[in-house]
């Protein structure tokens, strides 16, 4: 569980989010959903250290993040971002493996890993000896995810992990990633524009506006009792819900 | 693996530079400065101390006095030879008539003495061409005052001295328009071919002989007696001031200009040193070597300063630019510092360097100096291509749980492995070129035959030094070609070929 205590962040005078109070459960999906600036991403990095809260405490599975803590909390947590962040030097194997090689794991358990990433991520296994330049979009967030299973960790966070891919592309690895959140039961946070793709792969949503939290529950709890005008236009914008 | 292999290398060569630096020093240590003149009678003064069995080295064509001064001052030169008019005026700054006497006992301060008078008197003088004189009327220095329009073209150190060209056209008057330094070696040319009017001279030039030029007289008499002597450390073994003394009052002036001219004939001063001795030139050591091993040798010695200087720039460049390549003050400071050296004019450099009593004449010093001035292409490239890498790499890097030191060795510094080897690179060519320097203190390489080529206006010299460091620096343009396949990582080149 991922728990935020009154946490709040400031930019100089911008506030990106409010002092806030939020419970991820263990073990579901839960979808961060705002426009464009409201502090989805804010949210993420304040969990994986990359930010420190101006005010709060944010605790995992009972451990604060705290400085001293976070490389350890950093290697339980596996991160994904929109273009993958894979490090052009490195083939698909090497950035798979960096952590394995890094922390001195076994090389002949490693082959064995990957080999099982790739088939739960549905990656070729003739691919992992390629760069990132060579490979296509959807291939790299598959690595990308990899290299963030790669340690098994209890959490996993996805910032908008579609969001540079075309519609085909995108529908094969939504329908990949819900197999791959079940198989897995672990707990993840995944941030999207598109209250479709929450819909189908999150347990519970949270939407966000200008850094505060409007309401949090599962898509019929938004569509059918939304907490304000802004939650109902916001489902109503996302024309192919309409429809339904 | 790379990093050892590159620390192994760095270490040979280290101890080799200070075994070369530090094996078999000789006792003395002669040293010239950069005119014909000089070099003769430092080659003089070498084979008179070595015909009496000492061990000596000639450091020949050193840059301008203050240079060779401060060398004598600090020890690491044991003799040179020097003017009277000089160490009166520039070393001493006293006034025109102090004596020898007067000037022993200052010398003595800086543990330094002063020989007798080797019996030829070299003075300043001003120089024209003859016909341009004859059709001018010009004969005397206060005959320039009617032709303001002839083009000066003093050497920058008659330009800056006490005895030189300010205090020289305020005495006689003088309202000349265009006045600039040039080389002395160089006017010679100038002046022959017609470029320029007048120019400094000094009065036992072969030159004025051979360009058929005339010395205007010095109706004014402003010009001090430069004669002849040599400067020497007081602790300087006694057998070897002895020699020195024999060569006391045995060089007229006729004789001085036969020598020089036949240093500027044979474009060889160890043949007119041997002239001097009424020797066959034959045992004149250098000019016995042929030209390929003498190439060579300096090709050798060059690579040497290269290589050490630039292994030095690379270990201080590098951790360098990485501090400048973080935000804050310490990375302007750091840019700033490199960028503030490397607009110093080398021979100020040298100059400055030489001063430092740790660092001296010679190799050491030009290394320095050359890691100086290759520090700042590596620290900005290194600094810029690490600032180049997007922030969600960094944030990926950072996320993964990767230490600080590791996301530098093994995300960062490959990443930005294509600018830094392109600032190694471009200092490393640089390094190269600027390293013909070094000859000016001494430090020898392919300078040497530049420096000696241009002091005897030889340009057939000057080519033996500079072709070589031309070829040597587009060898190193293909030589770091071959070494960005071996380096940048493949994934990276990729990227850059889409
Ligand atoms: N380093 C920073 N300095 C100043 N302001 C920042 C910084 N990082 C983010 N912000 C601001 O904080 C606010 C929230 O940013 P955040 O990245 O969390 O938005 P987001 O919801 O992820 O938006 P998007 O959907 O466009 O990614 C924005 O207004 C942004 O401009
Ligand atoms: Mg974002």
């Amino acid at each position: 569980m991922i728990l935020f205590r009154d946490v709040s962040k400031k930019y100089d005078s911008l506030t990106a989010l409010a002092p806030t109070d939020l419970e991820i459960e263990s073990g579901k999906t839960t979808a961060l959903i705002g426009s464009s600036g409201c502090g989805k991403s804010t949210v993420l990095r304040l969990i994986v250290g990359l930010i420190e809260p101006t005010t709060g405490t944010i605790e995992i599975d009972g451990h604060s993040v705290t400085p001293a803590a976070i490389l350890d909390i950093r290697r339980r947590i596996g991160y994904v971002i929109q273009d993958g962040g894979l490090f052009p030097h490195l083939t698909a194997e090497e950035n798979a493996g960096l952590m394995w090689r890094y922390l001195k794991r076994p090389r002949t358990e490693m082959r064995l890993r990957l080999e099982e990433l790739c088939d739960l991520t549905r990656f070729p296994v003739g691919g992992l000896a390629r760069y990132p330049a060579e490979l296509s979009g959807g291939q790299r967030q598959r690595v990308s995810l990899m290299r963030a299973l790669m340690l098994d960790p209890q959490v996993l966070l996805l910032d908008e992990p579609l969001g540079a891919l075309d519609p085909l592309v995108r529908a094969g690895l939504q329908t990949d990633l819900k197999t791959i959140f079940q198989q897995l039961g672990k707990t993840v946070v995944l941030v999207t524009h598109d209250m479709a793709e929450a819909g189908y792969l999150a347990d519970a949503i949270v939407l966000m506006r200008e850094g505060r939290i409007i309401q949090k529950g599962t898509l019929g709890d938004l569509r059918d009792r939304p907490a304000d005008a802004f939650v109902s236009e916001f489902i109503s914008a996302q024309r192919s819900l309409v429809a339904i | 693996m790379k990093l050892k292999i590159t620390a192994a290398v760095f270490l040979l060569l280290l101890v080799s530079f200070i075994y070369s630096a530090c094996g078999r020093r000789p006792s003395i240590i002669v040293a010239s400065k950069r005119f014909t003149e000089s070099y003769v009678l430092g080659e003089i003064a070498k084979r008179m101390l070595e015909n009496q069995g000492l061990n000596v080295e000639h450091r020949q064509g050193m840059g301008g006095g203050g240079i060779v001064w401060t060398a004598l001052q600090t020890g690491q030169i044991t003799l040179y030879p020097e003017y009277t008019g000089t160490v009166r005026e520039e070393i001493l700054k006293l006034k025109g008539d102090a004596g020898p006497d007067r000037m022993r006992a200052e010398l003595a301060k800086e543990g330094v003495g002063m020989t007798g008078e080797l019996g030829f008197d070299n003075t300043y003088a001003l120089v024209m061409r003859r016909e341009q004189a004859d059709r001018l009327g010009v004969r005397k220095i206060s005959d320039l005052r009617g032709h303001p329009d002839l083009i000066v073209r003093p050497s920058p150190e008659f330009l800056q001295r006490q005895d030189g060209w300010e205090p020289l056209s305020r005495r006689y008057d003088l309202a000349m328009r265009d006045v600039r330094g040039v080389d002395h070696a160089l006017g010679y040319t100038a002046l022959a071919n017609g470029k320029i009017d007048v120019m400094d001279a000094y009065s036992t030039d072969a030159q004025i002989a051979e360009f058929d030029l005339v010395v205007l007289e010095d109706d004014l008499k402003f010009f001090p007696q430069y004669k002849a002597v040599f400067l020497y450390r007081l602790d300087i073994p006694p057998e070897a001031l002895k020699a020195l003394n024999l060569l006391v009052g045995t060089i007229s002036e006729e004789k001085m200009i036969r020598l020089n001219a036949e240093a500027e004939r044979t474009k060889d001063y160890t043949k007119a040193a041997a002239l001097y001795f009424e020797e066959s030139p034959k045992t004149a050591g250098k000019s016995d070597e042929s030209l390929a091993w003498n190439i060579a040798r300096w090709t050798f010695r060059h690579l040497e300063l290269v290589s050490i200087s630039m292994l030095l720039a690379i270990a201080a460049g590098l951790p360098l630019g990485i501090r400048a390549s973080r935000p804050g003050f310490a990375g302007q400071l750091i840019l700033g510092a490199a960028g503030v050296i490397q607009t110093i004019p080398s021979i100020a450099l040298l100059t400055m360097l030489i001063a430092v009593p740790f660092l001296g004449i010679g190799t050491a010093t030009a290394i320095v100096a050359l890691f100086l001035y290759s520090l700042l292409p590596i620290v900005r490239n290194t600094a810029a291509g690490l600032q180049d890498i997007p922030g969600s790499l960094r944030e990926s890097a950072e996320v993964l749980g990767l230490e600080p030191r590791a996301r530098l060795i093994k995300i960062y510094l490959p990443m930005a492995s294509r600018a830094i080897l392109a600032g190694i690179k471009t200092s490393t060519i640089i390094n190269v070129g600027t390293a013909t320097l070094a000859a000016f203190i001494g430090g020898g390489g392919l300078g040497e035959p530049i420096v000696s080529g241009l002091a005897l206006n030889d340009t057939s010299t000057v080519l033996k030094g500079a072709i070589p460091s031309a070829v040597l620096a587009l060898l190193v343009q293909f030589a770091f070609n071959g070494l960005d396949r071996l380096l940048i990582p493949k994934g990276l080149r990729l990227t850059e070929s889409k």
